[in-house]
């Protein structure tokens, strides 16, 4: 291997030690210069407050993290945590009605129509479809009435106004996320707009929004190659635990999700001890702190939700996928891995880095550069979640004229390289190096940063943690290398899925039948 | 498909997010108590975005510095004119496998793999890179590397060594994109849609196929690189830097180029679409991938201020009159919006796409021609644009609220010729916007009639069928990949 890399690779070790020291000391640095200026609060419902300031200009950026996402769907509910993400951009009982008395009032009717219709649809035996066309007669009706009250998308309409910039939100399987960007002078109409809706959400237009939602899943898996080969996958890997399940939901599950169902999922996982608020700007803590206090005490206290307890049993037998149809081929394989609170979390991460970040990256070197059977090909985890038990996986697209046969034997080489060799002292030293200039990098950016800040308060309880993750980092040895990928890379851990070139005759349904009650 | 990042692509195959594209705002009914109003907006802090320092030198090169002391890093790049849309047809491709083989190449004194290894080591990058305008050369590093960087980044730009194995290497590459470039709906909608709009051998289509990458020559790389590097170069480097040594040592090494060779005139014709109905047949799809084409304008268009707020109030945001109808009354779509688009030298695309399931494909189709004819129907009021106002102006600020952004900026500007206090004056036409002149602007470019209507979807499922659009006879658009060796197909 060393060979390979040519006579001035000799004189790397000293360039990389002095690297490494001017970045330790930056990264002190840094960490001291964030806590003069970084700010927490805990307020009495339970919600945690982060205040950073970074006045390089007059506009201030916002993360809204909250520690419930697919993974918290209940059982026949998949896609829930993501459906009300969607509601909660419809307003409240101010902002987006006419007249609130009266659109409750018609938004409990709208709730009973779609009940009585959907037990009808539901019936195993004895539907009866003048009844159904009637009760979905009703039910339109019921939702037209509703609609005479609605102001629609005021409360985009306003944060826009005043100038929201990349306002958005994600939902993953892990967490729910909202965030914009907006000028300094509107921090206390957005802690007005952002404590509203976490605290006082109406679910108007739902079951529209509910047909957007099932849009937005054939767009990005139906009618979508990877998104097709990446549920399977993951339905395929997992046996027990919620990461198996799709995150934007089965077409029959996410298509009977009601108003209610996401009204309860807010009322256990919006709660004050499941939230924290990261604003990063322009803004003084002590003028800013009092104005969040007063709006985001709104938002109710409640007990923080019970962890799921269900544990994603040792996988004893190889799984594969395979999925032929007229799309070029694409293998990815997976291994089982810890959560991200396991010590070894940055092993993991090293071991990503030497694989594949870059062209000096063995699989890069190895299946693109030197065999050239591959056009990309990447190991990275943990996929798809990192709170709960992972998958460290592998992804590659072949070359034209090569198969994923092809792609599964080269990349297992290279894993047994790491099993059975250490990784040179070089390529450990790389890691560390670039792992810390890369969180630098990201410290010039407001939003970057709110969300890091809430992402890393919610996991470790100490925004902190986004600096001292580098003390981890720095104690990675090759033997902890060798050590995990030993433990991990093992053949009765790992499910593959691949998709084969076959000609459209040969498809097996590949656009699926659509489920659902509408 | 984008070979570049699987890791990002995988996650984004799990994230769900409220809406596909950033997007921008509607109608205000009787309403009792608007709370928010009564929250203070207080005054915006004093705020004079830093200029970067221009420097023309004598033989034409164009030098901008940007200091910021922020973090210490120090990044740069050369803006090189020429990009695909220069290339000939029987070579299309070559300034893609050109920005690719540039850099993997390196140079005399170190090869490209050399370059990775000593780079990546400390954390810095150079990296080449290709568009339909130009191609560029940028580095960033560490402030304590940033000599060493400077100096073998220069060595790249004006000693190239292009290499036969790392040719074929981002031949490789490009060929994996041919061959899976049907495999994605959105991939062939847009490609194809823009064919519609400019030609399919039109400078802004050029689509490289196999034979014609593989026509491609080391000889060929190493002619573009001679000829563009001799054009008009714009330098920019931003960060933790000293201005007057670093101003010294950009002149040492551009100082000593030739005088720049001016791009020669472009006399591109740009004839816009056949209108009509156009198709193709995708399998595995059970979504409709819309888009209603035209073309559009370049930004030294007067009306492109009236065009911008056109575009907000009609289709692009939240509260936008399509989003409003397709998406949120009717529950249509996930994906609606477009604009009349802009270009900084030659018209762009006038773009609204939906994306339906394909039972309601003439449904949304039909509701969203509607909103396009009712600009001339239903005039926008004063309201409309008012909100349209509030959100570009308010938004504004995001254009200038980083120095990288600053600079980024400045040497678009500088690029394309235009002033640089063009974001000022744009600001002061668009305050300056009547609700006449954006009515006046829809009835003089949005005609649906000479629109192109391209679905991509799955033709059995499509039912009511297409020809309820009553936009004539769908059209089917042959998308097959030829192989080489094939005679070239006429479209």
């Amino acid at each position: 291997m060393r060979s390979a890399f040519s006579p001035w690779f000799s004189t790397v070790p000293p360039a990389l030690a002095l690297a490494a020291l001017a970045l330790a000391a930056v990264q002190a640095q840094d960490l001291k210069s964030f806590e003069e200026r970084t700010t927490t609060k805990v307020l009495p419902n339970g919600l945690t407050l982060i205040v950073c300031e970074r006045h390089e200009a007059p506009v201030f950026s916002y993360s809204t993290f909250i520690d419930a996402g697919d993974v918290n769907d209940p059982s026949g509910e998949s896609g829930l945590a993501h459906m009300f993400e969607h509601l909660a951009f419809k307003g409240t009982s101010q902002i987006g009605t006419k007249d609130y008395a009266a659109e409750k009032v018609a938004l409990t009717k709208v709730e009973a129509a779609n009940d009585a219709y959907e037990a009808e649809y539901l019936k195993a035996v004895g539907r009866d479809p003048q009844k159904l066309a009637d009760l979905k007669k009703a039910f339109v009706e019921a939702e037209a009435e509703a609609h005479k009250f609605v102001i629609p998308n005021q409360f985009t309409e306003v944060a826009e106004r005043n100038g929201a910039e990349g306002l958005n939100a994600e939902t993953g399987l892990d967490n729910t996320m909202y965030f914009w960007s907006m000028p300094e002078n509107r921090l206390e109409l957005w802690a007005w707009l952002e404590s509203s809706r976490l605290a006082d959400v109406v679910p108007r237009e739902f079951y529209k929004e509910r047909d957007v939602v099932i849009e937005e899943r054939r767009m990005r898996t139906d009618s979508n190659p990877i998104g097709r080969l990446v549920e399977q996958f993951l339905a395929t890997a997992y046996v027990a635990h919620n990461y198996g399940r799709s995150g934007i939901g089965w077409p029959s599950e996410v298509g009977q999700i009601t108003a209610t169902e996401a009204m309860e999922f807010h009322r256990k996982y919006y709660v004050g001890s499941n939230i924290v608020v990261a604003v990063v700007g322009d803004i003084k803590a002590s003028e800013a702190l009092p104005v969040l206090e007063k709006y985001f005490s709104r938002v109710p206290a409640g007990p923080r939700p019970e962890e799921m307890t269900t544990v994603e049993p040792k996988q004893f037998a190889e799984k594969t996928v395979v999925i032929r149809e007229a799309t070029q081929p694409i293998y990815i394989e997976g291994y089982h891995r810890p959560s991200y609170r396991d010590p070894d979390d940055a092993v993991y991460d090293a071991i990503s880095d030497i694989l594949s970040n870059g062209r000096v990256s063995r699989l890069y070197r190895s299946l693109v550069r030197d065999q050239q059977i591959a056009a990309v090909v990447e190991g990275f985890s943990p996929f798809p979640g990192d709170k709960y038990p992972g998958l460290y996986c592998f992804f590659a697209a072949p070359l034209p004229g090569h198969t994923p046969a092809e792609m599964r034997d080269a990349i297992h080489k290279e894993i047994d390289k790491l099993k059975t060799s250490d990784v040179s002292d070089e390529e450990l030293a790389m890691y560390k190096t670039r792992t810390r200039a890369d969180l630098l990098r990201g410290l010039a950016n407001n939003q970057g940063l709110a969300n890091d800040l809430a992402e890393y308060q919610t996991r470790y309880g100490d925004w902190r943690e986004l600096f001292r993750q580098l003390d981890r980092v720095d104690k990675v040895t090759k033997a902890d290398i060798r050590r995990v990928a030993n433990q991990v890379f093992v053949d009765s851990n790992r499910t593959s899925a691949w998709i084969e070139t076959a000609a459209p005759a040969q498809q097996a349904g590949a656009a699926q039948k659509e489920g659902g009650a509408q | 498909m984008n070979p570049q990042s699987p890791r990002s692509f995988l996650k984004a195959s799990l994230l769900f997010a409220f809406c596909a594209a950033s997007l921008a705002p509607f109608v205000l009914h009787a309403q009792q108590d608007k709370p928010w109003e009564r929250i203070p907006v207080p005054r915006l802090h004093e705020f004079k975005p830093q200029q970067p320092k221009r420097i023309e030198l004598k033989n034409g090169i164009v030098l901008f510095l940007e200091e910021d002391h922020e973090l210490p890093f120090v990044s740069g790049s050369v803006l090189i004119p020429g990009g695909s849309r220069d290339e000939s047809l029987s070579k299309a491709g070559l300034a893609g496998l050109y920005s690719q083989a540039w850099r993997t190449s390196g140079t005399a004194k170190m090869n490209g793999d050399q370059l990775d290894d000593l780079l990546e080591a400390k954390a810095a990058h150079i990296e080449t890179a290709g568009g339909e305008d130009s191609t560029s050369l940028s580095w960033d590093s560490l402030k304590g590397d940033a000599d060493q960087v400077f100096s073998l980044a220069m060595d790249l730009l004006l000693h190239p060594k292009f290499s036969v194995e790392k040719l074929q290497l981002a031949q490789q590459q490009e060929a994996t994109g041919i061959v899976r470039r049907n495999d994605e709906e959105s991939e062939i909608a847009e490609r194809e849609s823009n064919k519609l709009v400019y030609g399919v051998n039109s400078p802004y289509t050029i689509q490289p196929e196999l034979a014609t990458i593989g026509a491609v020559t080391v000889d060929d790389l190493q002619a573009w690189h001679d000829r563009t590097v001799g054009g008009r170069l714009i330098v920019s480097v931003g960060g933790d830097f000293d201005p007057a040594a670093m101003e010294s040592k950009l002149r040492a090494v551009f100082e000593a180029l030739p005088p720049v060779k001016p791009a020669p005139a472009r006399h591109d014709a740009f004839p816009g679409p056949t209108p009509g109905l156009f198709f193709i047949q995708k399998d595995d799809v059970n979504q409709s991938n819309v888009q209603i084409v035209g073309l559009g304008t370049d930004r030294r268009n007067p009306d492109v201020p009236a065009l911008a707020l056109m575009n907000d109030t009609l289709a692009g945001g939240f509260a936008s009159r399509l989003f409003q109808k397709v998406r949120t009354e009717l529950g249509l779509a996930y994906a609606v919006g477009g604009g009349y688009g802009f270009a900084y030298d030659h018209p762009a695309t006038f773009r609204v796409e939906v994306l339906t399931k394909s039972a309601t494909t003439v449904e949304a189709t039909k509701a969203t021609l509607a909103e396009l004819a009712g600009v001339v129907s239903r005039p926008f009021t004063e309201e409309e644009l008012k909100r349209a106002k509030d959100d570009i102006l308010n938004t504004f600020l995001f254009r200038y609220d980083s120095r990288e952004k600053v600079l980024a900026e400045q040497v678009r500007l500088e690029f394309y010729g235009y002033p640089p206090n063009y974001l000022e004056t744009y600001k002061e036409a668009l305050e300056k916007v009547t609700v006449a002149d954006l009515n006046a602007a829809a009835r003089k470019y949005i005609h649906p009639e000479k629109l192109a209507v391209l679905v991509v979807g799955n033709g059995p499922e499509i039912k009511p069928g297409l020809e309820e659009l009553k936009l004539g006879p769908a059209h089917p658009i042959d998308i097959a990949i030829p192989q080489p060796g094939q005679p070239e197909k006429k479209q």
